[in-house]
């Protein structure tokens, strides 16, 4: 089941820091997703002198979900800086920032707070490589908290996505575990294109015991976190977990899922998306965007082209609805769980299979 | 009792307003102007060079009129009338600075030493930016208008960062002012004191919408203050109060002051593009008032009144100006040529797998096409 937190349970959790959550001196540690972001920030500021982070709260408060706590006062004010609220500043200043060699890691507060900078995301960061024929690199991280399950008020919980994934020119990425919100975030710094990094927040307390390390799979791949024979369940950011615990369930009933986490939502890794499903013959996608014209319907029209002759189901979408996002004591009617992941599983032509 | 009040770098308010009329240095017939303020009168060198860019400027953009009614550019928003704004501003601006152009700036992209044809790419459409941005300090020109004004602030303020001696400047039109980004970029130039001049080039149409529809605000100067910005409203068709005005705002940029805001009061003597209509909402009576105004007309008279230009001198500039206009004739006279394959290889810094097979089978339609051509069923 979808773990829905109350209000009152999410503002506890957003008060704790990850400086908060004290790191055992054994090795390797368990982190959370928060301080694994904010390891990769600091450990970017200390490699990159071009580095810059800067946006709304995130220097003497280290945000709102302390990602950046204490970098403002380990790095000074110079390279960890407060804005004015406003996003389309924020992004257009980034711009500005970047086209003079700098390398600017921005943070928007909430998924739709971010749509005032849509216009300077679209026109302008996304298309400055391609309008300059290559002359004029960006090298912008855009670093967005999406997606709901956090029992966050209106405007807190949209999953924006597709909005950004449907615009050549960006890079869209999202981890799904603590380990790769590091790696992830690393290689979107280092990356020389503008890169949205979508955080999944009902993911930043979720612990991991892993080494952090910008090392292993590259950022346009997607990663198998589950080997499976019968059908490839594919997520991305805060679902991936909701994934692997409806896999597990499914184990229970003999069906042996194949989770796949996209990390890449931009460029898509049709590769390793391909060699699945041609092995498995079934495939469900699963997001908390509202199913119409969402992210899910391009990667099953992907996938129906290039594996059809291997299909021996639909690939299933398990979305949200297709519904403004829903108050917190909606929410959960909204968000796809694992009973929906396995009615979806279960409706995937079995007839035939032979296990 | 303590008093309610946040602490926060405050400047003296009265500082920041501009003055109640435009700062003029030259008047339209020539003189000294009536009302100079602040504003230092430019070298002798300074004034020929501004009349020389203007002249220049004048005959590119009527070119470049004609070439766009041959069918050579897709479309063409004439500088015509706002030739003191750009040449001044740009004259004014030093090597290691900054320009943030909009899509009627061709003359000042011009100015600030670009090769005609390069100049005009977007507009022939070729490509949406036809120079290399880090080669002359230009960004491409903006056409949504108000999106480059915060580009300018955070180049600007970078360079603070990295303690460069670079200042930003941004062109904007009357309409831009009512953009959002605008007053975003006023406030984070304030607030970072990022070393940005933002010039206004009023000239009194956001394509066919009147000033009176587009602001309430006394003048479009007077916003500044509401940032904590100073400015400055000028005659627009002064290419003398422009340059002043420009420079002295760079300086004071570059000495660590911050941003400062100019209104430059103008006309756009031509529709808004080609494909604009002008008759449809203002008078032709308005036109020829602004006709007298002319800024490069002005200029000539000062100059010759004071003996800095003569017939000869004069003759040898438009002889100049023809030859730059006989070049362009040329370069532009030419079919374009382009390279389908161009369009997948800016993208991203290397081309995706997708784009890869996007590619190959773009090139294998075309060459389909071309085998039919050769043998056609």
């Amino acid at each position: 089941m979808t773990t829905v937190m109350s209000p009152a349970q999410t503002a506890d959790a957003a008060r704790q820091s990850p400086a908060s959550q004290a790191v055992p001196p054994t090795s390797p540690p368990s982190v959370t997703m928060a301080a694994a972001l904010n390891r990769a920030l600091a450990d970017s500021l200390a490699a990159d002198g071009r580095v810059v982070v800067f946006g709304e709260d995130v220097g003497t408060l280290g945000g709102v979900f302390r990602v950046t706590d204490g970098l403002a006062a380990r790095f000074g004010e110079q390279r960890v800086f407060d804005t004015p609220l406003a996003e389309s500043g924020i992004v257009g200043t980034a711009i500005g920032m970047a086209m003079n060699g700098l390398v600017p890691v921005v943070e928007m507060q909430f998924d739709a707070f971010a749509y005032p900078a849509f216009e300077q995301v679209t026109s302008h960061l996304a298309k400055l490589r391609n309008r300059t024929r290559g002359r004029l690199a960006l090298p912008v991280v855009i670093r967005i908290p999406f997606g709901g399950g956090i029992g966050g008020v209106e405007h807190h919980s949209d999953s924006s996505e597709a909005y950004y994934a449907h615009t050549p020119g960006l890079r869209v990425v999202t981890p799904g575990t603590p380990a790769d919100a590091y790696r992830l975030l690393r290689q979107a710094i280092s990356c020389p294109d503008p890169v949205i990094f979508l955080e999944p927040k009902r993911r930043y307390w979720s612990k991991e015991t892993a080494v952090l390390t910008p090392e292993g799979p590259p950022i346009d791949r997607a990663v198998v976190r589950r080997p499976g024979r019968d059908v490839t369940l594919i997520a991305y950011g805060g679902m991936v977990a909701t994934a692997l615990e409806a896999a597990e369930a499914a184990a229970e009933e003999d069906r042996d899922v194949e989770v796949i986490d996209l990390r890449s939502l931009s460029p898509f890794d049709d590769q390793t998306l391909t060699a699945s499903v041609r092995r498995t013959g079934r495939a469900v996608i699963v997001h908390e965007a509202a199913g119409f014209a969402g992210y899910g319907a391009e990667v099953a029209a992907r996938l129906t082209e290039q594996c059809f002759y291997n299909l021996e189901a639909p690939v299933l979408r398990v979305t949200g609805l297709d519904v403004p996002y829903p108050p917190p004591h909606l929410e959960q009617f909204h968000l796809p769980g694992t009973d929906r992941i396995l009615d979806a599983i279960a409706r995937l032509e079995w007839e035939d299979h032979k296990s | 009792m303590t008093t309610l009040a946040y602490p926060r770098e405050t400047a003296n308010a009265d500082s920041l307003l501009p003055s109640a009329k435009p700062l003029q240095l030259i008047d339209q017939d020539g003189l000294p102007g009536e009302n100079p303020g602040g504003l230092a009168l430019p070298t002798p060198d300074v004034l020929r060079e501004l009349h020389r860019r203007m002249v220049l400027g004048r005959r590119f953009d009527s070119e470049a009129t004609a070439l766009t009614k041959q069918g050579r550019l897709a479309v063409y928003p004439s500088s015509r009338g706002q030739d003191a704004c750009q040449v001044g501003a740009v004259l004014a601006l030093r090597d290691q600075d900054w320009l943030f152009p909009t899509y009627r700036d061709s003359v000042a992209l011009l100015t600030r030493g670009l090769p005609a044809e390069k100049a005009l790419t977007l507009l022939r459409g070729d490509w949406h930016c036809g120079y290399d941005p880090y080669e002359y300090r230009v960004a491409p020109q903006c056409t949504p208008l108000a999106t480059n004004t915060l580009h300018a602030v955070g180049l600007a303020y970078a360079a603070r960062l990295k303690k460069q001696d670079q200042v930003a400047l941004a062109l904007l039109g009357d309409g831009a002012t009512s953009e959002g980004d605008t007053h975003e970029a006023l406030n984070f130039a304030a607030v970072w004191k990022a070393p940005v001049v933002f010039l206004i080039q009023n000239n009194g149409y956001a394509i066919s919408v009147p000033l009176a529809k587009q602001t309430a605000a006394p003048t479009l100067a007077a916003k500044g203050i509401g940032y904590g910005v100073p400015s400055l409203l000028i005659d627009g068709n002064d290419a003398a109060a422009v340059y002043a005005a420009v420079r002295a705002s760079i300086e004071r940029a570059a000495d660590g002051a911050g941003p400062t805001l100019i209104e430059a009061v103008t006309y756009r003597i031509e529709a808004h593009t080609n494909a604009d209509d002008a008759t449809r909402y203002r008078t032709d009576a308005e036109v020829s008032a602004w006709l007298e105004r002319d800024p490069i007309a002005r200029l000539a008279a000062y100059l010759k009144t004071k003996n800095l230009l003569d017939d000869a001198a004069a003759g040898r500039l438009a002889a100049e100006a023809e030859q730059l206009a006989g070049e362009l004739r040329d370069r532009m006279n030419t079919d374009v040529s382009v390279d389908p394959a161009e369009l997948f290889e800016h993208v991203y810094a290397q081309p995706t797998a997708a784009l890869e097979r996007q590619r190959a089978a773009l090139l294998a339609e075309l060459q389909g096409l071309a085998e039919q051509e050769e043998h056609p069923r």
